[in-house]
């Protein structure tokens, strides 16, 4: 008995150091894979900081010995300056945030909490039309704002996305799960409907809101198909269109402004991110799965 | 998954609920529209009316610039056309190539991202978000940063590749010969980070006593994947693969900024196709017939995933009603 506990010993601290050895070299396979999915970014911000004619010098400079931070300072107050397409963007997505977010909670309760007729069949319905591609209502939608002359408007933007099938449905599942007892008690108590729902199941559903309010964040911060078709002044460009201006602006493509563009437009959404980063991926996980 | 729907408590019986007169289920039977009416309205107005006029215009010949007088119906023909446009079936094959290579490569990959993040690892709070940030970024940020990185004489890629000994590398989007590769390429470094996530954290949630019981029976590592994980996330890898697939072959964004569908129409998929025959050549109705195309194509996709999932979800009998 005695002899065999060294050996046991002896094993475990080899299986310990194994351990640690795998642990380290998978380390090191994974921050390799890692720093080739960093590259395109650090290239990003790094040429931003460089004149045009050394975005593409051999060796590559990683830190600009002299960064030109005028690149950022033509980009915010230049010809195509970031300013309004930041504005426009901030519009755009406060209007979608609170609009989807607020329907969404409105008839996910519905859906959830009250009971109606017809209400299985309106649900079928409305998570059937999430089969409709994109594609096929891009045209229509292009015309139709047209004749109602909301082309070119930011609110082209907007109207189309407020009601959201997936946020209805996320929603609803939320509160066909909350307790229904709290909500008798406040119609005992004398409380509307409307009532129960804003001051009982609202409140209790903020962590769902939050998830979903960063999902749609994200969405309406990055679209560029929906302003692409639907916007065509310069004016009224949101921030991934107004992009493009500094690669096309009369011919010439400047590298290092459009650098300096494409690194301003990730920041908010990247320090948004970092900030709310285990809602963020919880929120991404929880939309994948819909 | 999916569409399910988790059967929650039903709020019917309420008998502490006095049975007033015009009350249905303690409220009037028009309280619970007013909840569903915004909601329902903009799907009326942005979704239904868009689809039947949708339609409607893939029946017509129309540039839209002159008006609604300017329709002219002409019944099936853009669909004839359609059938016999090499173009078009050029297009459809690009689009397969497209997302039937970049779609299970990102979905692999994110599998194995996933699979090495739900192990001890130096810094993994770290790895997770660095590989999840291509998601966050806007497609024009990460196209310009690609056309870049793409440049065949001085882009990075080519001098990394070039480094390695590769003396005449791909001149990518630059070349009608590898330009979807590049796109392909593009696209799995974009999206396996979403992925990995998604797989992260149904690994996570895997009951651990089936692999403590694999491990006294002595199944390796291999084993365990090949028995457990595999066939537990099987119902997820269906779900996924065949939504990245519509999802994949839906976009057109970063092809009409990166490449326009070219050189020479290398790079012109489905999507950028039908957007290329809309806004660009003004043929309305042509591109919407496209659309009706794609609403067939995603229409036999769903059916597929349906049943697909159809009693083979391992851990999720409640995935049922729905």
């Amino acid at each position: 008995m005695v002899s065999a506990v060294a050996p046991a010993d002896r094993r475990l601290r080899r299986r310990r150091r194994t351990a640690r050895a795998k642990w380290l070299a998978g380390g090191v396979a994974m921050w390799t894979l890692a720093l080739l999915f960093l590259a395109p970014f650090a290239w990003m911000l790094s040429s931003s900081l460089k004149p045009d004619m050394d975005v593409f010098a051999v060796p590559i400079q990683w830190l600009p010995a002299d960064p030109r931070w005028s690149n950022y300072t033509r980009v915010w107050t230049g010809a195509h300056s970031m300013v309004h397409y930041f504005v426009n963007s901030g519009y755009v997505v406060v209007a979608r945030v609170v609009g989807e977010v607020t329907l969404a909670a409105l008839a996910g309760y519905a859906f959830g909490r009250l009971r109606f007729r017809g209400r299985n069949l309106l649900f079928l319905v409305f998570l059937a039309t999430s089969i409709v591609p994109a594609q096929l209502l891009l045209v229509p939608r292009f015309m139709f704002f047209r004749e109602i002359g909301l082309y070119d408007s930011l609110w082209a933007l907007i109207l189309p996305s407020l009601s959201s099938v997936f946020g209805t449905f996320l929603l609803r599942q939320h509160f066909a799960s909350a307790p229904a007892e709290l909500g008798e008690a406040a119609r005992i108590d004398g409380a509307n409907e409307f009532q129960i729902f804003l001051r009982i199941y609202l409140p209790m559903a903020r962590p769902i809101l939050a998830a979903y309010a960063i999902l749609v964040f994200d969405a309406s911060w990055n679209d560029y198909e929906t302003p692409l078709v639907m916007l065509s002044s310069d004016e009224k460009y949101t921030v991934p269109l107004g992009l493009t201006r500094f690669i096309s602006d009369d011919g010439t493509v400047s590298a290092a402004l459009s650098m300096a563009g494409s690194v301003s437009s990730v920041v908010p959404i990247l320090i948004f991110f970092l900030i709310f980063q285990r809602h963020f991926l919880k929120s991404m996980a929880r939309a994948g799965l819909r | 998954m999916s569409v399910a729907t988790k059967a929650g408590p039903e709020p019917s019986a309420r008998p502490t609920a006095p049975a007033k007169k015009g009350l249905v289920n303690g409220m009037r039977w028009w309280v619970p529209w007013l909840f569903v009416a915004p909601s329902l309205l903009g799907l009326i107005v942005f979704l239904l009316v868009p689809l039947i006029g949708g339609l409607l215009i893939s029946f017509t010949e129309w540039d839209v610039i002159s008006g609604l007088d300017g329709i002219n119906w002409v019944g099936l023909a853009n669909f004839e056309t359609l059938l016999g446009d090499e173009q078009f079936w050029a297009a459809t094959w690009r689009t397969v190539i497209y997302a039937g290579a970049s779609v299970p490569l990102t979905v692999l990959l994110g599998l194995g991202l996933a699979m090495a993040l739900n192990r001890p690892l130096p810094g993994r709070a770290a790895l997770r978000v660095i590989f999840f940030l291509p998601a966050v970024v806007n497609v024009i940020a990460i196209g310009s940063v690609w056309l870049l990185l793409l440049n065949p004489t001085s882009g990075l890629l080519n001098q990394g590749l070039r480094w390695f000994g590769w003396d005449s590398p791909p001149g990518w989007i630059t070349s009608p010969d590898s330009a979807l590769q590049a796109l392909i390429l593009m696209a799995v470094w974009g999206g396996s980070g979403y992925i990995s996530v998604i797989y992260l954290a149904a690994l996570q949630e895997m009951p651990q006593e089936l692999y403590e019981a694999a491990r006294l029976d002595g199944a390796g590592r291999i084993r365990q994947f090949v028995t457990i994980t595999w066939p537990a996330l099987l119902p997820m890898t269906t779900f996924l693969t065949i939504t990245q697939i519509i999802g994949r072959s839906q976009t057109f964004g970063l092809i009409a900024f990166m490449t326009s569908g070219g050189p020479g129409d290398s790079t012109t998929v489905l999507s950028y196709y039908m957007y290329q025959n809309g806004f660009i050549y003004y043929r309305f109705g042509y591109a919407a017939a496209m659309g009706v195309m794609s609403l067939l194509a995603v229409l036999v996709l769903t059916l597929l995933l349906w049943r697909f999932q159809r009693g083979r979800t391992l851990y999720g009998e409640e995935d049922r009603d729905g």
